[in-house]
């Protein structure tokens, strides 16, 4: 990268160091449009073609008021889960626990709308609201609580709580709460007033939508407006320094946890109430490891998060049209997915040395 | 009956058997866990090399029929997808958490999606040759240990050796010396002309082709054919492996078996009926875990330069 470097072959590389290193929005769709080139040539190796492939992939995710619907409602845990995450990626914590804060939200959820069968909508909804929060929020706090105070790595603590709650929710529901009339591990299904009303009628499109919404534009709003969010991101970015400045350290990353927990129980009570009617036992294909790199995309920003929510719930539902229909595994589209993310870390890691390099004359050549 | 009669009893050979069958891959990962860590890599990375591992030792075998061929492309790939780790958290200072989890999702994609070509959407699948353990006579029949040590496949010792090999190099030689230097003082063995980066992507690669092995170990000894995510999380127990073994090699040896033990116990107790529900002996080795860490996370000497990407001229 001298003056040697001139001519076409210079500026290409220039400009594939700028593009490399240049703005968020023009990276990440730098590494949406090679994660999908990727894909292609998996498309290929699985035998398909191409365009008919991506083309069922768009129509699946878009094509009609139906499709568009269930992207939506793909989007919702996604978007509730990823907003989760990033607050605690600003305070500088890895919240890997989502699947069990989600399953766990659900289930108390589910188990406050059948302990109410008569009562109304209006009372029912917020109950479980506050049910779903509550459980994520202390099933998430486990984790953070043995952070904080035991210094306990949050990584692998959530990663275990994740397998911890699967097998909870698995036994509560082969026993305890298990709907006697039915066959499968399920609770029965919740009274009327328990589900989230439609939004666009016809369609599958529940209310859920509307709080993933508030839920990227209020932390958006507490991340950069509120002395919280001001916070937090001081003590992300460099923990001792804000507790030699008086910040409330444990307190603050014990609250940026309870709040993506609460997230995830959200989500879990919206997959609940807004799309299975009831709790089972697979009520997440995974979100909530999805949603950490969702939250990654969106930049660790709420409302980039949103988008990117977007993004995954079309690939999700238009990569199982795509299986269906052209016979191509879904899991090219996981693929793509982490893709995506693992060339935003590199793009990421090449700034840093960018930067770095800067001042620093050129190293020696190894010995 | 008392409640643990199994464990003394005859079927209680298969007890002991058994905990050794569960704590090898551990064990091979969580070795793998040392050599990163001790040069200073986190490697979240364990589950994704595993279950790589897995899937092509499992196809290769099928597909030739030598299980020693599944090994060594099983091992292969795991050291192709720790160099592919190592591309984005040595070479370049990606975060290696970050990296690692998603290195392991996409483990996990591809492995299905290339098992789903292989095998066909929804298809069956064909049972590959496994290794079987040969029984040492006179040594094998020995209570507790016979089983545990001499009625084992040859996967098992080689583990074992891997062991005292790691605390050899670890300990004995210069290589382990600047192993632990890049990850104690890495700008210190710099200004002495030693390579960091390159040691530790050495690092990194070796411990893809213990990883690699576990993961061959559970599709080819645990079991005899690959199912998606088969790991099932192993990765990331070695990691807290690492830490509760201090690690060091030996220490990654009592805990990999003390995992081992838990894991057995809950697969034995599951067979006679102790009224406890399924879905919490199932729990153990992830409570076993988070308890381990809670408890041992913090006491002891972490490598100075752990998780700290090496620069030249930065500090």
């Amino acid at each position: 990268m001298n003056a040697a470097a001139t001519g076409a072959a210079g500026a290409w590389r220039r400009w594939a160091v700028r593009a490399a290193t240049g703005s968020d929005v023009m990276s990440s769709g730098a590494a949406i449009v090679i994660a999908l080139l990727v894909g292609a040539l998996l498309i290929l190796a699985a035998g398909a073609d191409v365009g008919t492939a991506y083309r069922t992939l768009w129509t699946g995710a878009f094509g009609s008021p139906q499709a568009l619907a269930s992207t939506f409602v793909e989007t919702v845990p996604l978007a509730l889960v990823g907003v989760g995450v990033a607050l605690s990626f600003r305070a500088g914590l890895f919240n890997i626990g989502a699947e069990g804060q989600l399953l766990l939200g659900g289930l108390a959820a589910a188990l406050v709308a059948l302990q109410l069968p008569g009562a109304p909508a209006l009372v029912v909804l917020p109950a479980m609201m506050a049910a779903a929060m509550l459980a994520g929020a202390a099933w998430a706090s486990i984790a953070s609580v043995l952070r904080v105070y035991l210094g306990t790595n949050e990584v692998l603590t959530t990663i275990m709580l994740n397998y911890i709650a699967t097998y909870l929710v698995s036994y509560l529901l082969n026993g305890p709460v298990r709907d006697p009339a039915s066959p499968l591990a399920q609770t029965a299904a919740l009274p009327q007033p328990a589900i989230l009303p439609v939004l666009l009628p016809g369609t599958t499109l529940h209310a859920g939508l509307l709080f993933a919404i508030v839920a990227a534009v209020v932390g958006q709003l507490w991340l950069s407006r509120r002395v919280w969010g001001l916070h937090i991101k001081a003590t992300g970015l460099n923990p001792e320094a804000a507790r030699n400045a008086g910040l409330p350290v444990r307190r603050l990353l014990l609250s940026a946890f309870a709040v993506g927990g609460a997230l995830a129980g959200l989500a879990g009570m919206c997959q609940v109430a807004g799309v299975q009617g009831r709790m089972i036992a697979n009520l997440s294909p995974g979100y909530g490891y999805t949603a950490i790199v969702v939250a990654l995309l969106g930049r660790s920003s709420p409302l980039g998060a949103l988008a990117a929510a977007l993004f995954f719930g079309a690939l999700t539902v238009g990569g199982s049209t795509m299986e269906t229909g052209v016979g191509v595994p879904a899991s090219v589209v996981t693929i793509i997915q982490y893709l995506v993310v693992l060339l935003l870390v590199a793009h990421g890691a090449l700034r840093l040395m960018r930067q770095a390099r800067g001042p620093v004359a050129d190293p020696a050549p190894e010995a | 009956m008392q409640p643990w009669h199994w464990i003394v009893s005859d079927p209680g050979a298969g007890f002991f058997s058994a905990t050794m069958r569960l704590a090898v891959p551990l064990l091979l990962a969580a070795l793998g866990g040392v050599y990163c860590e001790r040069s200073g890599v986190v490697n979240v990375g364990l589950e994704g090399m595993m279950l790589s591992g897995a899937l092509t030792a499992s196809l290769v075998s099928t597909a030739t029929g030598s299980t020693t061929a599944g090994l060594a492309c099983g091992v292969g790939v795991g050291m192709a997808v720790a160099a592919l780790l190592g591309l984005f958290i040595v070479v370049l200072p990606g975060d290696p958490v970050v990296a690692g989890i998603c290195l392991n999702l996409l483990a996990l994609g591809g492995t299905s999606f290339v098992f789903r070509v292989v095998v066909g959407t929804g298809g069956t699948t064909r049972a590959a040759p496994t290794i079987t353990a040969s029984l040492i006579p006179v040594l094998g029949d020995i209570p507790v240990v016979g089983p545990l040590l001499f009625d084992q496949t040859y996967l098992v010792y080689v583990a074992l050796l891997a062991v005292a090999g790691t605390w050899l190099i670890l300990r004995r030689t210069g290589w382990g010396l600047l192993v632990r230097a890049s990850g104690e003082h890495p700008a210190a063995a710099d200004s002495v002309g030693l390579n960091v980066n390159r040691t530790r992507l050495v690092c990194l690669v070796v411990s893809g082709a213990l990883a690699g092995l576990g993961g061959s170990f559970l599709s080819l000894v645990s079991s005899n054919q690959f199912v998606e995510n088969m790991t099932a999380g192993r990765g990331y127990i070695a990691l807290a492996i690492v830490i509760l073994g201090q690690r060091s090699a030996f220490g990654v040896l009592g805990a990999s078996l003390l995992f081992g033990l838990g894991d057995a116990l809950q697969l034995r107790a599951q067979l006679s009926d102790l009224g406890v529900p399924y879905d919490f002996l199932l729990m153990i080795p992830y409570v076993l875990t988070v308890v381990t860490m809670a408890v041992f996370g913090r006491r002891l000497s972490t490598p100075t330069a752990l998780g700290v990407a090496f620069r030249r001229g930065q500090r």
